[in-house]
């Protein structure tokens, strides 16, 4: 008898927590501790992937009722296409990231244990697994703290430096705000589902079956809005994000980039199409605008990054807006009975969500290759590493061009099929609508370029030209394992990108189960090479010709053009002339971004120093020049720094009550037993 | 000429008129303010025209004529006039700057249309698409005035408000009555000849013609 | 199975090739003549080419295999393009290979790596052409979706052989949004071809240059493909404008009489839209790299005032 798709997923999650329960026991042997930890995380994950992609190719639900929990409240589990969908994205990221990890893990070995790393990095993925399987708000929650305790373990891994600390506070901080609110949207719901004074509504099913009235729905809603987006990073929520994800080894920041904020998208999602399913259109313009934001504001301040995981962080930032642009669509189409366009926006959005795991996984362990190879991670002061890493300069350029949204490379695809979204508002019935959206879709273009931009900064400056720093460390290519992750994520984006039509096919069931219509019969009419989203005439794209097409071009001209044995001659850089040029003179991160950090420069907090030097010389000409620049969010000075502020000075208050002699504290407690004497009779 | 090719043609210059509004909101050059809005009064007056002739009512003719003698030819000469005289820069000085001024003047087009789209339901004119542009260019004219600096600009911007009021009242109502159109037409000559005038003594009050230099008039506290 | 799209579709590229060049003369021409200089004639460009393709080329000592692979990817991307924009017939079978949005990002791949090979050798010129490549780039791309939201308005298409075709087949009406969303896509292609007043093709002084500066350090066949790249460049611009605003005169159907009626009303459309090119140029002076978010700002304008057009007149 075949096993059922949901008895794999919980058996990859059970594999997870063996290798947990074996970690102590082998623990001596720090090699064979990492070895095992991963092998098994990478089975665990190719079942996960076996498990989703299965349920998602058939459209099938399974469910599982455990009989572990709380007296009376058994923990339900449940994989329908849309948690597989999100299983797969997960899984297949957590098996290319645990390949990668057998060799970036050895840069730890002997400089400090291993042991916390990886049974973190092991309950990590359990926690996430659960996450998506769980069927009811009580192990959703668990699960979601597990997730976030253990990510939080991870970011603290390297924890003698003071800034991980910090990051690692701020994180927590952050997730469990996100958390609490995310805890009374599921209170609203369940209770609702079932009248306050009962529990039987925790279930999901009983939240499915229920009918919310429009203010209690609105207000659920909201709460898990807030909740999740806290912790996908949405802007104004992101500010923990560029600090914890760069100070994070980098295997596990490719996961919380790629995989965990997908949690987030998961959980939004779930609680819109899934539980409350009736919602007014203005739910969705409230996440398409937050999406244009993030989307926006994510990649400009990307652009203002010189640290290499910093930049990368950003654009997660970015990339959670632009899936959120799809699901916020989504909503408003499926608000006004357009279920065919609101399946489209939809599969733009998850479909983006599978990308933007596989190329920025790519990207973070790129960046760990880097950070491996040259302990930097400040790219003012890398330069030329094309030369001495050719294998990873290759692949994160792969990663670049995808993130870009590049043709033939997948992230254009989603982008694409978001931009037809787009197209399609004017069938919208609300005049003002069909007016403003369209503003989305130039928001979500100058968002693809500027994205252009920044990597070219990225890769430019990182890879190409001259070491820019003064000391030039022993530069070496990655490992083999490190380069086989890469490789099989490069080949994910790749094919992503050149086979859209294939994989539309195969995630049509979500937007089948959410929304009752799939695209996937009009998509593919024209077979595998074709992909046309809505019907042939209104927009075509065919990924295996424009690859094909450049490919054959480039060969041929190749060719053409090397019939003649000419010779190429390499000589030193022209200097114009001058005094020779040195590696100061380039172009770095800081001048690259210098005309967008002036044309959008009211979006920062920009401070521009410019000193002369000491040294003796006329004031006109001096010999030395100083300058400082700092970028800063806007946003914290706005929001957080208020925050901080107020609790400082509400703790300030409190603290007065301390006064360090027993008699006083006595009177406290007799105090308040008094007025609990009166109040409560 | 019939109604349906009338209807579009005047649709067409509704979208110009909209355009030069936009133009004198972005444009740095005084001589290209005055120029633009030469075209627009050109416009509006073609357009005045083409409506009396689809609804027949033959006073819109004399409207059009106004216009056209006024607002292209009147105006902007006394305009330039003033500019030599009083030896204006050239640079018109902005407060808020123009990308930011074009979107600011997006958003009020589409605020515009929608405070329109119940009118638009009601009114069976052939004119009555073109009601949304006309408000949005009061509007804009509104805008000008505020982001400007300098007083000429100021004037200029209130002209282009009243051909955006101007043209509202043809596509609303097929014009109001002549007697009325004379009045305003007067009021807005004897209005552009007090500017004048007082553009002459802010000139030799304060020898420059930036309205910020009217908040030292504030009794200092 | 019908050959006669196939036939078409290698008689554009060839015509692409082959053009492309003749166009530019004929702009440098026209702007010898408008600035009372003598021509070097229209066959000028092809002379230049051949030059370049008889040079041994001469690399940077550091120079990557990015750099030497840039120009036959530029060279790819644009050959590509020309299979798919109808320049003779909206009758091809690789036009549903992409729509305009992917006509667009076919483009930026090219600028892309172009960028990065300016960044490639590690000189202060490259550095600055990228960086403001990418900039303009980046001011660009919304106003070009924007000027595509407009087109597509009217057509209910992305895909411009299916433009081309519901203008060909409607009846003649003077659309305001599509008036408007033609002066944006001038400006657009203003900039994205870099021409004056973005860029100035000629130009080799440090503090104007951006596309030059970019490609500065190449050489030999490795210029020649760039420079032809680029050329092919203007060219599709001008016949991407053809087919999305005046298409009339194109082949439709598989009338093979229609082909030279064809090639004589795009032979004419081209020389007209030199004129006007030459015109601009020759009006304008180069901006400021700073006074560009204006313009392209003003291209935005243009574009959504014709979708607003759409909405609020049509």
């Amino acid at each position: 008898m075949m096993p059922e798709p949901i008895s794999l997923a919980a058996s990859s999650v059970c594999v997870l927590l063996v290798a947990v329960g074996l970690a102590p026991l082998v623990m001596r042997s720090q090699r064979l501790l990492s070895v095992l930890s991963f092998t098994m995380s990478a089975v665990a994950s190719l079942l996960a992937v076996i498990a989703g992609g299965w349920t998602v190719w058939l459209g099938l639900t399974g469910r599982v009722v455990l009989l572990i929990g709380l007296p009376d409240l058994p923990f339900h589990l449940r994989l329908d296409p849309l948690s597989g969908f999100f299983l797969v994205v997960v899984g297949v990221l957590s098996f290319f990231v645990s390949v990668y990890s057998f060799g970036y893990i050895k840069g730890f070995l002997g400089k400090r244990s291993v042991t916390s790393l990886v049974v973190f990095y092991c309950l990590f993925l359990a926690g996430m697994y659960m996450v998506i399987l769980s069927d009811d708000a009580l192990i959703f929650l668990i699960s979601w703290e597990v997730m976030a305790a253990t990510s939080y373990f991870l970011v603290i891994y390297e924890n003698e430096r003071i800034e991980n600390r910090r990051a690692a506070f701020l994180y927590m901080v952050v997730a469990h705000i996100g958390a609490i609110a995310i805890l009374l949207s599921f209170g609203v719901l369940a209770g609702l589902a079932a009248g306050f004074g009962r529990f039987g509504g925790y279930t999901f099913d009983a939240m499915r079956a229920a009918h919310f009235p429009l203010e209690w729905a609105t207000a659920a809603f909201l709460l898990s809005f807030f909740g999740f987006a806290a912790k996908a990073g949405v802007v104004p929520l992101h500010v923990w994000l560029p600090e914890a994800h760069p100070v994070a080894p980098s295997n596990v920041s490719a996961l919380m980039s790629g995989v965990m904020l997908k949690t987030a998208i998961y959980g939004i999602i779930r609680v819109t199409f899934d539980l409350i399913r009736v919602f007014p259109w203005w739910w969705g313009a409230i996440v398409l605008i937050f999406g244009l934001v993030s989307a926006v504001m994510g990649v400009l301040y990307a652009l203002m990054q010189h640290d290499l995981k910093r930049l990368l962080a950003y654009h997660s930032v970015e990339n959670i807006g632009i899936i959120l642009i799809g699901v916020g669509l989504s909503m408003i189409f499926m608000a006004f009975h357009l279920p065919l366009l609101a399946a489209l926006a939809l599969t733009a959005g998850i479909y983006h969500t599978l990308n933007h795991a596989m190329f920025k996984g790519l990207l973070f362990m790129g960046a760990g290759a880097v950070l491996h190879a040259t302990h930097e991670r400040n790219m003012e002061e890398m330069g030329g590493l094309i030369h001495l890493m050719p294998w990873t300069a290759a692949l994160f350029l792969i990663g670049c061009v995808s993130i870009s949204a590049l043709p033939p490379f997948n992230g254009f695809v989603s982008e694409w099929l978001t931009f037809q979204a787009f197209l399609l508002s004017p069938s919208l019935p609300s005049p003002l609508l069909k007016l403003l959206i369209p503003m989305g879709a130039a928001l979500l273009a100058l968002t693809g370029a500027l994205a252009a931009a920044c990597f070219v900064k990225a890769f430019g400056v990182t890879f190409l030209g001259h070491w820019r720093g003064h000391h030039k460390p022993n530069v070496h290519e990655a490992g083999w394992s490190m380069r086989a992750g890469m490789i099989m994520a490069a080949l994910a984006c790749f094919g992503l990108g050149v086979f859209p039509t294939l994989v539309i096919n195969w995630l049509d069931t979500v937007s089948g189960q959410l929304l009752g219509t799939r695209i996937g019969a009009s998509a593919g009419v024209f077979g595998w090479m074709w992909l046309t989203p809505v019907a042939a005439e209104r927009a075509s794209y065919s990924g295996p010709i424009v690859f094909l097409g450049i490919l054959a071009v480039v060969v041929a001209a190749y060719l053409l053009l090397h019939v003649r044995p000419g010779t190429i001659q390499r000589v030193p850089i022209w200097d114009c002339g001058f005094e020779k040029i040195n590696n100061r003179m380039q172009y770095n991160a800081t001048s690259f971004a210098m005309p967008i950090r002036r044309i959008f420069g009211y979006l920062f907090h920009v401070k521009q120093t410019v000193k002369a030097g000491a040294e003796r010389g006329h004031r006109a000409f001096p010999k030395r020049l100083h300058y400082s620049l700092r970028v800063r969010d806007r946003i914290w000075g706005w929001i957080y720094r208020p925050v901080v502020e107020a609790s400082f000075w509400v703790s300030r208050k409190v603290g007065r009550l301390q006064q360090g002699r027993i008699q006083a504290y006595l009177i406290y407690s007799f105090l308040t037993i008094i007025v609990l004497l009166v109040f409560l009779r | 000429m019939n109604i349906a090719a009338a209807a579009q043609i005047n649709s067409f210059l509704a979208a110009l008129i909209l355009l030069t509004a936009f133009g004198m909101l972005v444009q740095r050059r005084m001589n290209g303010l005055i120029h633009l809005f030469a075209w627009q009064g050109l416009f509006l007056s073609i357009s005045t025209a083409i409506v009396g002739f689809v609804a027949e009512q033959h006073h819109l003719y004399i409207s059009s004529v106004l216009t056209l003698s006024l607002k292209v030819i009147l105006l902007p000469y006394i305009l330039h006039v003033l500019m030599r005289r009083l030896k204006i820069q050239k640079e018109v000085e902005t407060i808020v700057n123009v990308p930011m001024t074009m979107l600011i003047g997006i958003a009020l087009v589409i605020f515009s249309y929608h405070l329109m789209a119940p009118v638009r339901e009601l009114s069976t004119l052939v004119t009555r698409s073109t009601l949304a542009v006309a408000l949005a260019t009061v509007m804009i004219g509104l805008l000008m005035m505020i982001t400007r600096r300098h007083a000429v600009t100021q004037i200029i911007g209130f002209l282009a408000l009243e051909n955006g009021l101007f043209f509202a009242a043809t596509s609303a109502t097929y014009g109001m009555p002549l007697v009325v159109e004379l009045g305003v037409a007067l009021d807005v000559l004897i209005a552009a000849f007090i500017f004048g005038i007082f553009f002459f003594h802010i000139h030799t009050t304060f020898d420059s013609l930036d309205v910020e230099q009217m908040a030292r008039l504030k009794e200092g506290d | 199975m019908n050959l006669y799209p196939f036939i078409m579709e290698i008689l554009q590229v060839l015509i692409l090739l082959a053009a492309a060049p003749a166009f530019v003369g004929w702009v440098r021409m026209l702007k010898c003549w408008s600035q009372g200089r003598s021509s070097a004639g229209i066959f000028q460009p092809y002379r230049d080419m051949l030059r370049l393709f008889s040079k041994d080329v001469v690399l940077a000592e550091n120079a990557s295999w990015i750099f030497r692979f840039t120009p036959y990817l530029v060279f790819g991307t644009a050959v590509l393009a020309g299979g798919i924009i109808p320049i003779l017939s909206v009758d091809l079978p690789l036009a549903a290979t992409a729509d305009v949005i992917v006509i667009v990002a076919l483009f930026a791949i090219a600028r892309f790596f172009t960028a990065l090979a300016g960044l490639d050798i590690g000189t202060a010129f490259g550095g600055m052409g990228s960086s403001r490549e990418m900039t303009i780039a980046s001011l660009a791309e919304p106003a070009m979706l924007m000027a595509i939201f407009t087109m597509s308005l009217a057509s209910r298409t992305t895909s411009l052989s299916h433009m081309s075709e519901a203008i060909l087949s409607g009846q003649p009406v003077l659309r305001p949004s599509i008036v408007f969303a033609l002066l944006a896509f001038i400006l657009i292609a203003l900039a994205e071809t870099g021409r004056i007043p973005v860029d100035n093709p000629a130009t080799h002084l440090e503090l104007t240059m951006i596309h030059e500066a970019m490609i500065l350090e190449y050489s030999g066949r490795h210029l020649a493909l760039i420079e032809w790249a680029s050329m092919m460049k203007l060219f599709l611009f001008v016949t991407l404008g053809i087919a999305a605003f005046a298409p009339w005169g194109i082949a439709t159907s598989g009338d093979a009489l229609m082909l030279p009626f064809a090639l004589f009303l795009l032979a004419l459309k081209l020389g007209l839209v030199g004129v006007g090119l030459v015109l601009i140029e020759t009006g304008l002076a180069k901006m400021r790299l700073f006074r560009l978010t204006e313009f392209l700002g003003a291209a935005f304008l243009l574009a959504t005032l014709g979708m607003l057009a759409y909405f609020i007149l049509e």
